[in-house]
């Protein structure tokens, strides 16, 4: 199956580890530390902005296809609102704009909901594509047992969309990673903005930098391979129930 | 700050983000021309190249998009002048959103090139064409027009990405109205100005690519009944 990934895998994290013991005995040693608790910020938003954005995806997509007319528009002005604008703008404003409204959240709270609203809203398409992806002949097969519409959706069609959406969600998660970046910009520590301050330390700019962008790459070729092994184990699941 | 918005700031600080809006777009557009010259290179590199190259090109590929534009911006804006190529922050920018985007446009153009059928190929053998002509006459208008709608989407997502640009202090909208913003302290209006710009704009091009995508589609229809 995947040789190459795990090749390129092996060798940026064998590359990473070793960009980290390198600088660990040079004379580069002490910003290790620093390093590291930068990537803990960064892994922190990856994590809490996946989480936010599988739920605002699901509820505006949900919302967007079944809901009450209200809810629909609500959920189309999201959609349109956070694709149509840049993620950086998003994130200013919120972090920006908010407080003058008298809501002043936590520089980490604002990186988590912007950037996981942003991909949610990406995200929201790709959910409804998946939805609609399955068989029609599911609806009418669960109509015909008499399920109630959320019994449906909860138990025959979500379970199969949840497949479809599995590769589409791993390209998400990578633009998520990508885009916890740009909290560096709001005054949180994270991979990119400790990459910065040592940067203007040392002037070592290559070496920090190729250190970072491997981190990057390694995290983000651990997300592929583990989206790809819960795609295989979700699949196996499908095929087990299928007639034929 | 007693009101939620100010009209009278809000009609000051517009000429202003007009003026922003123009380098913004510019960077759009110079960026977008480099990516699409640079995916270009990078997918025929990565099928027609020897293996060496291949290799190279895609592992270049797969690095750049799995990283953040935001630090390979600061990767170029800080590492190029350490080689003595010093730039404005501008082409700094300009570059880095080529080199990022014409590594996605590489694979749109990849997956264009290898829908022509091979057929085609052969039959430019037969005709005794040269590679070179065969490519710029007969793979390439076939290849192109249905991969334009896919190379428009990263067009808008480029233009969404310049705010990144304001990292290297360059004068496009959101470092603008950033510095509107803290001459004022007041941020609510030069910000959401920008936003509903990128709406605007993104709402319109989305417009666009999708009658350019029906147009395509009716015409590719027509040739092939």
């Amino acid at each position: 199956m995947n040789n190459k990934a795990a090749v390129i895998l092996v060798a940026s994290v064998v590359s990473f580890t070793l960009g980290l013991v390198a600088a660990t005995f040079s004379d580069m040693s002490e910003f290790v530390p620093e390093l590291l608790r930068g990537l803990l910020i960064t892994l922190q938003v990856t994590a809490g902005g996946a989480v936010v954005a599988v739920t605002a995806a699901l509820i505006a997509a949900l919302g967007k296809m079944y809901g009450p007319t209200p809810v629909r528009w609500l959920a189309m002005t999201y959609i349109e609102a956070f694709r149509g604008t840049s993620a950086l703008v998003q994130l200013f404003w919120l972090f920006y704009v908010l407080p003058h409204f008298g809501i002043t959240l936590e520089p980490m709270t604002v990186g988590i909901v912007a950037l996981g609203l942003n991909i949610g809203a990406y995200g929201a398409e790709v959910v409804r594509g998946a939805i609609g992806s399955v068989p029609k002949g599911q609806w009418e097969a669960g109509v015909a047992l008499n399920m109630s519409r959320m019994q449906l959706l909860r138990d025959v069609i979500l379970p199969q969309a949840f497949v479809a959406m599995i590769p589409p969600w791993g390209n998400l998660f990578i633009e998520l990673l990508k885009a916890t970046a740009l909290v560096s910009l709001i005054t949180l520590s994270d991979l990119a903005f400790k990459a910065q301050q040592i940067n203007q330390n040392t002037l070592r700019t290559v070496e920090i930098f190729t250190v970072v962008l491997l981190a990057y790459l390694a995290i983000s070729l651990v997300i592929t391979m583990g989206m790809r092994a819960l795609e295989r184990r979700a699949a196996k699941g499908l095929r087990r129930g299928r007639v034929a | 700050m007693t009101t939620v918005w100010d009209w009278d700031y809000a009609w000051e600080v517009l000429p202003i983000l007009a003026e922003a809006a123009v380098i913004t777009l510019q960077v759009t557009v110079i960026g977008f021309a480099l990516a699409l010259l640079l995916g270009l290179v990078f997918a025929l590199g990565r099928m027609m190249g020897p293996k060496w190259l291949r290799y190279g090109v895609t592992a270049v590929v797969e690095f750049v998009r799995s990283t953040p534009l935001l630090i390979q911006i600061f990767f170029l804006y800080y590492v190029l002048p350490d080689f003595g190529i010093a730039m404005d922050a501008m082409l700094t920018g300009v570059l880095a959103l080529g080199l990022h985007y014409g590594a996605y446009c590489a694979e749109v153009y990849r997956a264009g090139l290898e829908n022509v059928s091979k057929g085609q190929w052969e039959a430019s053998i037969a005709l005794n064409l040269t590679p070179w002509t065969t490519f710029k006459d007969v793979i390439l208008p076939q290849a192109i027009p249905p991969i334009v709608p896919a190379l428009g989407n990263y067009l808008v997502a480029l233009f969404k990405e310049t705010p990144l640009l304001s990292a290297i202090a360059v004068l496009e909208l959101m470092q603008t109205a950033k510095i509107l913003g803290s001459e004022s302290f007041q941020y609510t209006e030069p910000i959401t100005l920008v936003g509903l710009f990128f709406l605007v704009f993104s709402l319109i091009s989305a417009y666009l690519i999708r009658r350019v995508e029906l147009r395509l589609n009716r015409r590719r229809g027509v040739q092939r009944s």
